[in-house]
């Protein structure tokens, strides 16, 4: 049995001190050694966008990301979208609008679309559409994912919340 | 009170709803964009180890030994399994037992299980499925439906009809030659829809764990919670009281978590052998190879019209092939055939139809079950009935829709059908009119429709016993918690069964507590297939919920002395209609009910009506109700590349009534997201491996980058229109709306290649290869089409004969002497 490694991996804002075998990806780290399950997979392959995360601002599969190499980088899951218990704009709009059905896909749809909220506050649709299209969902047909990211948009645009 | 089966008229009829109808954030939303909806992967319990399965890598062969001395002995492996330790065959259906959990001598396709091991992790396990030592003795490989009719021997399985043939059915309603021969035209035509998979999201999952007594827990991604109980008892030989499935919510299911599968019930004896929780989750590949999806299937179809362009009768032939095992095979094979005849008029039909065993991953029901390959195969030939007698396509269908509250010659009852204004719709808001024939080379629409059941009349296994249960229990805290077994895939199953008790007892649908799903705590409701949870448990949560309002109504008039009828439960009071400021709060009400009859519990539980169809083989087809849906695809086709886009399309579906029109506008969108996928792109094909490599027949492409499906860029727009027409044989009138969507895509897409570039694609998928092989055809001049160009010898038994209701029949079968009487009178 391979050694552990014990690292301090930056999650949601917080430091966390975790011993893992050191193959093992990002996704692997937080569903089974930090508990963090919000983030899922659908091929570990790098091929659905199912497990996206924000690493350092930017959108990343984690199943293709070693966990040694986060070190020192701020890993934002879906766990830590939410402001204490005020879902995040996106959140609320994707329960609304019908942007998550069995909701899968919705973590990594969630976590790509807030990069790009962060960077474009009013994307237009075709920016939205290319923007996820390494997300696969297979329940919606991505229309009540557009909707409910433009709303997303409209709502903070109002209240003046940056994503 | 309502007897069971029959909604109240008053509540379906009611004008005004507080819940019903209103756009909402289903009840459970939140859990779904916090990541705390509890997936079965996202199950961890302490002491949990894990499992992989050793699978075949050859298609057919005889196992000669297995020998994993060396997987026992690698560090940190608790246990490895083999076929010895699974003696009982099972199989969903019960005319169907012919699967191992572990194959047991025999393998049949790549990828069935041999072995498993269960490790401290999947790292572990899975180097340890490589120290074992399969001998195989390689069999001959059956690959296609045609080469199984072609190749008795070797048998892949020895039962079925004959040789490699599993089933065969045949069905006549009334007499089809005399009604082709008195046809002014009759079409015939070959189709051929080849097989693809669901591709959920989410990769099956299940963790078994013994609780503190020594009983069993089973979570498990799956559709079916009930079928997998009662089939664990028998394969693992324990009582159905020691075991408890939970249905996880499906991160997507499709028809894929429907069968009873092989690890489910793996996990489930290892967990009891080690008295401690064992877990699987299969990789994308191991989901391919899973599969049960969509049969391909080979069709011909032969059909009568009349010069002003009626249906006279039809003779529909189809060739399935199943793959490695039965699977819902029997009923697959019924549904390639069972609704052929609800969406339009048609006087006489004929039915045969053929399953075939093949070395390949079983097929199984997928969206549609069985009815989206004919539906493809009719709408097309009606697109080239339309052409021949000079009509537009949708004026021909709108002449030739069936008639509500009908029965149909295979004596299927109808009931409402709101297909006119679904072809009305999409005709006028696609600019239908100006656009057919009239747009530039290269583009054009094209029309289909198509029908769907809310629900399966029948069970998988024979009984009389209520198809769907609902409990509910009130206590004085105000808090009501309903009870069902139904299971959410994503669908909003949890969200109708809240809304339905919600609307009856005036309370807000975020107030109800559910438990669902859970075998242990539910009443049974069969599962999360053919479209039958809205109407079935949806018929069993009103019947609960109105048992309970009666009570609680009872006991708020003794307190404001008046009569009950004069009561009403809005907004979460209990008020007098005339004035509402006198009244109560429901949880003051439900303080008097629980003082007046104690405890407060009250069930519900639905059966469907009984069909009027009495033949052998008439119980697949039967529903409630049946939703109707027309579709207007607007199609690009590249000429140079035959590369096809989509960049619009219009549907319509006659829904009853939207429960959650939010919900249901997102059911059709998948829908036609995922027979567009179908129609343009997903395929599951397999190819040989070079002989010397083993010459196995393995998956073409078993991963989600190569298996081709619809990502947002290809999505087109879709314009969403629902029409309600409450059907009084659904709850508030709510027919289903998560299959029917899906049906008219891949024909209407087929057809607006025609209207853009004058090509028959006769063949599902339609893809750029084949369009360009049609283009070619038609500048050399041929006959500009691709599709199957012969149908081989089936031995189709003499069809069982029926005569239909309006020639005299009573639903049951005519023997050929008394037919020849009633053909001569
Ligand atoms: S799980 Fe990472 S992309 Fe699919
Ligand atoms: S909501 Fe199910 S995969 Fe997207």
């Amino acid at each position: 049995m391979m050694k552990n490694v014990h690292r301090t991996l930056q999650v949601n804002g917080e430091a966390q001190q975790v011993s893992f075998a050191p193959y093992k990806t990002l996704l692997e780290v937080l569903r089974e050694d930090l508990n963090l399950t919000g983030t899922k997979h659908g091929c570990e392959l790098g091929e659905c966008g199912a497990c996206a995360v924000l690493v350092d601002g930017q959108p990343l599969l984690a199943c293709l990301e070693l966990a040694v190499e986060c070190e020192g980088r701020a890993i934002e899951t879906v766990e830590g979208l939410a402001n204490g218990s005020v879902l995040h704009p996106l959140q609320a709009a994707f329960a609304d609008l019908g942007g998550a059905q069995c909701g899968y896909c919705t973590p990594g749809i969630l976590m790509t679309a807030k990069a790009l909220l962060e960077k474009e506050p009013e994307p237009s649709r075709e920016r939205i559409r290319e923007a996820i299209s390494g997300n696969l969902c297979r329940c919606t047909g991505y229309q009540q994912i557009y909707e409910s990211i433009e709303e997303a948009a409209r709502r903070m645009k109002e209240a003046k919340v940056p994503a | 009170m309502n007897a069971p089966g029959n909604p109240s008229e008053k509540m379906r009829t009611r004008r005004r709803f507080d819940t019903i109808g209103k756009p909402r954030r289903r009840v459970d939303g939140r859990a779904k964009v916090t990541g705390l909806t509890k997936f079965a992967d996202d199950v961890v319990l302490p002491r949990m180890v894990h499992c992989k399965l050793l699978r075949s890598p050859h298609p057919h062969a005889v196992i000669e030994s297995i020998d994993f001395t060396k997987a026992s002995a690698h560090p940190g492996v608790h246990l490895v399994l083999t076929g010895k330790d699974f003696p009982i065959s099972y199989g969903i259906l019960p005319v169907t037992q012919d699967e191992y959990p572990l194959a047991n001598e025999r393998v049949r396709y790549v990828g069935d299980p041999v072995a498993a091991v269960i490790a401290r992790d999947e790292q572990t396990a899975d180097e340890a499925t490589r120290l074992i030592e399969v001998k195989y003795r390689l069999l001959n490989t059956v690959s296609s439906a045609e080469d199984a009719l072609a190749n008795p021997e070797p048998r892949i399985h020895d039962y079925g009809e004959q040789g490699n043939i599993h089933r065969l059915q045949a069905f006549e309603f009334g007499d089809v030659d005399e009604a082709l021969m008195g046809s002014d035209h009759v079409f015939e035509d070959l189709f051929f829809f080849e097989g693809n998979t669901h591709l959920p999201l989410e990769q099956h999952a299940s963790v078994a764990a013994p609780d503190g007594e020594g009983k069993l827990t089973l979570w498990s991604s799956t559709q079916v919670p009930h079928y997998i109980h009662r089939a664990l008892a028998r394969a693992l030989r324990i009582p159905a009281a020691h075991i408890r499935v939970i249905a996880c919510p499906n991160g997507g299911g499709f028809g894929g978590k429907c069968d009873l599968h092989n690890h489910e019930i793996v996990v489930s004896r290892a967990s009891m052998i080690l008295g401690r929780p064992v877990k699987i989750c299969l990789t994308r590949e191991e989901v391919f190879y899973m599969h049960r999806g969509r049969h391909p299937v080979l069709m011909k179809m032969k059909t009568g019209v009349t010069k002003d362009g009626k249906l006279t009768g039809m003779h529909l032939q189809t060739l399935l092939d199943g793959g490695g095992y039965g699977s819902y095979g029997v009923a697959s094979t019924f549904y390639t055939g069972a609704l052929q005849t609800v969406t339009y008029e048609l006087p006489r039909y004929k039915f045969d139809a053929c399953r075939t065993f093949t070395n390949k991953p079983p097929c199984g029901p997928k969206r549609g079950h069985g009815t989206p390959q004919p539906r493809f195969g009719q709408e097309v030939q009606l697109d080239k009935i339309a052409e021949k007698l000079g009509r537009d396509p949708a004026e021909l269908r709108l002449g030739m829709v069936a008639k509500p509250d009908s029965l149909t010659a295979n004596w299927l009852k109808i009931g409402t059908i709101g297909l006119e204004e679904c072809i009305r719709l999409v005709v006028e808001h696609s600019d239908w009119n100006n656009k057919r024939a009239t747009l530039p080379p290269g583009r054009g629409v094209g029309i289909a429709c198509g029908s769907y059941l809310c629900g399966a009349g029948l069970p998988i296994y024979w009984n009389k016993m209520p198809q769907s249960g609902v409990q509910i229990l009130a206590d004085r805290s105000g808090q009501v918690t309903v009870f069902c077994g139904a299971t959410e895939i994503g669908q909003g199953s949890d969200d109708m069964l809240a809304a339905f008790v919600a609307e009856v007892l005036g309370i807000d649908a975020f107030d109800v507590r559910l438990v669902t799903g859970d075998t242990a705590l539910t009443p049974v409701d069969l599962g999360s297939y053919s479209s039958r949870v809205t109407v079935m448990m949806g018929h069993a949560a009103i019947q609960a919920a109105e048992r309970l309002r009666e009570m609680i109504v009872d006991a708020a008039s003794h307190e404001l002395e008046c009569s009950p009828e004069r009561l009403v439960m809005a907004q979460g009071r209990v008020f007098l209609s005339e004035d509402p400021s006198k009244g109560m709060t429901f949880a003051e009400a439900i303080v008097f009910a629980e003082t007046k009859y104690g405890t407060l519990g009250t069930v519900g539980s639905y059966s469907p009506p009984r069909a009027p169809g009495r033949f052998k083989g008439a119980g697949v087809g039967p529903s409630p109700a049946y939703s109707y849906t027309a579709v207007v695809v607007e199609a690009e086709v590249d000429q140079n590349t035959g590369w096809v886009t989509v960049p619009k399309i219009w549907v319509a579906h006659d829904i009853g009534r939207a429960v959650n029109p939010v919900l249901a506008r997102g059911q059709v969108e998948g829908s036609i997201y995922m027979g567009l996928g179908e129609a343009l792109m997903e395929e599951q094909i397999f190819r040989r491996l070079p002989a010397k490599m083993s010459h196995a027949l393995v998956h073409k492409f078993p991963s989600m980058l190569e298996y081709k499906s619809l990502t947002s860029l290809d999505m087109p727009e879709v314009f969403t229109y629902l029409v309600e027409d409450p059907d009084p044989n659904c709850p508030f009138g709510a027919k289903e709306v998560g299959q029917g969507p899906l049906l008219p895509v891949m024909p209407a897409v087929a057809n607006a290649i025609y209207d853009a570039v004058g090509v028959r694609i006769d063949e599902i998928p339609i893809t750029p290869d084949k369009v360009l092989r049609a283009l070619e055809l038609k500048a050399k001049g041929e006959a500009p089409r691709v599709g199957p160009d012969h149908f081989p010898q089936v031995p189709y038994p003499k069809p069982v004969y029926v005569k239909t209701p309006w020639e005299g029949g009573d639903g049951n079968e005519t023997k050929p002497a008394d037919r020849k009487q009633a053909v001569a009178s």
